[in-house]
């Protein structure tokens, strides 16, 4: 099992006005799995996904990762983990608009310790998967939506992570890219990678093997619903 | 950390003006200090080789009346011997000593003409046929002063060229008679100024030290002396030193080796006059004006790394969603502390390059337009580009702190 989440329970704000943004949420997940969580703004999705991904921290609860207990790791190897085992897709690419494509998928190895010419060598692969070796040299700002979010997909795969979490990932993208998106997502969890996906869009929820709803902080599946209806 | 470097230039280029202002205020602190630095190297320098002259380690011992030379005119007082052969083989056996000669000398307002043409506060000086050699003065035209000379206490007189100028106006002086006291003699050659120098003067003990370089001087052989003075006068001393370094030894050795033959040093005794003393002394004296300079200097370089300090917090801002991202991808707090330490010190460093490059034509300029000699010190270069990269950490370090702290969920968040 390479995720497993036992009664999170996430609160914002202190003192009288207590936000409860995630309750009691459990989830597994197995290896090569590809789901996706579905709720309305507000319903907790992004602090579930921020948990995951290490980002954040629940308040109570039980989260182990790839067999490892997260709950107790300090800010440095909670980053270590980030770096190694979770890749991000975000909605709004988040590439440094300063850099060239591949400097943006090389990104995460400068943190590995990977010297740079490695670097440079593994990131030209890596958007070569993405469909993108031509365009190595291009600025963020050069690149069309559909392109940003490929290169953003190549930097999240290329320290090769057991998870794949994206976040709204077609978002900001027309049909035509949102597509090839969910294409490359297909591959990599072809390829044995599991996927996460947020999302607030049926169409591309149905991508998923494995569709998940969350309302209100509380996690729902709704296959599980129906087998008990 | 390459990685660093080189994300910190890209940023610097990205934002040249913005840049280029954050490290003015390096620049300019730093220029200043090394225009100052080499300033004060540089009169230092010429300070010593002025006073000590270039390869002459003269140490000239005088009888003294509290802090001034004695001056006979008024008459030898009690218990002051006239320095013998005894005496001297002592002085010449003082080690590291090279030769001694033996002189009298006395500041003439009113004594010395060629017709009309007279050197107020010239310097007679009754000098042995060494002393020349010893004090370094070369023979520009005619002869110096024989041993003949001294024996038959020949009325023959050595002029400098200061003196030949005012008296003769650059014509040969050589074979002309001028006046000493009424008394005609003979120009047998010119020698050498004593080598000029022209410090600030700040006290009476200072303006006396140098004066006496002003006016011209006149030498004639030391046995002619009771001719013109009327008596024989206790001598003063020239030791020449074959080092530098060995010049206040000598001339310790020298005071009390005459001091001993004294009845009583209470009110008169014999005082080396120490250049080395001096040209120290007078560096302190520049080099506490200049300490003043470089403290507003340094206050400039305070206000640069505030400056510095500014920027990058802007810089942190700015950046935020940057900083969020890479926080995500696993770099960790470490990394974006590095990245922002390493930017803020290619600044400041770069600065300081820069303003080592500035206050080196700034240092040049100076020397052009006041005269003053300037040396370039590449330690000061050195430790200027070494401490702006101390700026940069010291100033880099609290925005960088905010950088490495910022929550990477809120980061991200930031558009």
């Amino acid at each position: 099992m390479i995720l497993d989440l036992q009664n999170i329970n996430k609160n914002y704000g202190t003192g009288q006005v207590v936000v409860s943004a995630l309750k009691d949420v459990t989830l597994q997940a197995e290896e090569g799995e590809y789901i996706a969580i579905m709720g309305p703004s507000g319903s907790g999705k992004t602090t579930l996904m921020n948990i995951i991904g290490c980002l954040d921290r629940a308040d109570s609860g039980t989260y182990m990762l790839d067999g490892a207990d997260i709950s107790g790791l300090n800010e440095n190897e909670l980053s270590d983990v980030r770096l190694h085992k979770i890749g991000f897709v975000f909605q709004t690419f988040q590439l440094l608009p300063g850099e060239t494509a591949l400097e943006n998928v090389a990104l995460p190895l400068v943190y590995a310790g990977v010297p740079r010419a490695e670097r440079l060598e593994r990131a030209r692969e890596s958007l070569a998967q993405v469909g993108l070796e031509e365009r190595t040299s291009f600025l963020p700002a050069q690149l069309s939506g559909g392109q940003k979010q490929r290169v953003a997909i190549a930097r999240a795969m290329i320290n090769h992570p057991r998870i794949l979490l994206a976040d709204e990932p077609t978002g900001a993208l027309d049909q035509a890219s949102g597509a090839q998106v969910m294409e490359l997502f297909q591959q990599l969890n072809d390829s044995g990678v599991t996927v996460i996906m947020i999302t607030h869009d049926a169409g591309v929820a149905s991508h998923a093997k494995r569709i998940l709803k969350i309302i209100d902080g509380c996690l729902i599946d709704p296959a599980k619903e129906g087998d008990q209806a | 950390m390459l990685e660093n470097i080189r994300l910190s230039f890209r940023g610097i280029l990205s934002h040249k003006m913005r840049s280029f202002l954050t490290m003015l205020g390096i620049i300019i602190g730093i220029a200043a200090i090394i225009a100052i630095v080499s300033t004060i190297h540089g009169t230092n320098e010429q300070i010593k080789k002025n006073l000590i002259g270039s390869g002459v380690n003269t140490v000239t011992v005088r009888l003294t009346q509290g802090d001034w030379d004695y001056d006979y005119s008024g008459g030898v007082p009690d218990g002051i011997p006239m320095i013998d052969e005894t005496v001297r083989s002592e002085l010449k056996g003082i080690s590291h000593a090279e030769g001694v000669s033996l002189y009298s000398m006395r500041q003439d307002y009113d004594g010395v003409y060629h017709l009309n043409d007279s050197i107020s506060g010239g310097y007679v000086i009754g000098v042995e046929p060494d002393y020349f050699a010893t004090v370094g003065l070369t023979v520009k035209s005619g002869r110096g002063i024989s041993k003949t000379d001294l024996r038959k206490a020949e009325k023959i007189c050595v002029l400098d060229e200061s003196s030949s100028r005012t008296l003769f106006q650059g014509e040969d002086p050589v074979g002309r008679t001028i006046e000493i006291r009424t008394e005609p003699f003979t120009v047998a050659g010119v020698v050498t100024d004593k080598e000029k120098f022209e410090p600030t003067i700040t006290t009476m003990s200072e303006y006396y030290t140098y004066s006496q370089d002003q006016a011209g001087r006149v030498y004639i052989p030391i046995s002619t002396w009771p001719s013109v003075y009327q008596y024989d006068e206790p001598q003063n001393v020239v030791i020449r030193a074959d080092r530098t370094e060995s010049m206040t030894d000598i001339g310790k050795s020298a005071e009390s080796i005459l001091n001993a033959n004294l009845s009583s040093t209470e009110m008169y005794s014999y005082k080396a006059q120490d250049l080395l003393e001096q040209a120290k002394e007078i560096q302190q004296l520049s080099e506490s004006t200049n300490m003043m300079l470089l403290w507003i200097a340094g206050i400039s370089l305070l206000v640069g790394g505030i400056g510095v300090m500014n920027i990058m917090l802007v810089s942190v801002t700015e950046r935020t969603s940057e900083i969020g991202l890479k926080k995500a991808i696993g770099a960790p707090k470490k990394a974006i502390m590095m990245q922002f330490l390493t930017e803020a010190v290619v600044l400041t460093s770069t600065g300081g390059l820069l303003g080592v490059i500035t206050g080196i034509i700034l240092a040049g300029l100076i020397s052009q337009i006041n005269g003053t000699p300037v040396a370039i010190s590449g330690t000061a270069a050195l430790f200027a580009v070494a401490f702006s990269m101390f700026i940069g950490i010291l100033f880099g370090y609290l925005p960088s702190r905010k950088a490495a702290n910022l929550d990477p969920i809120e980061a991200l968040r930031h558009e």
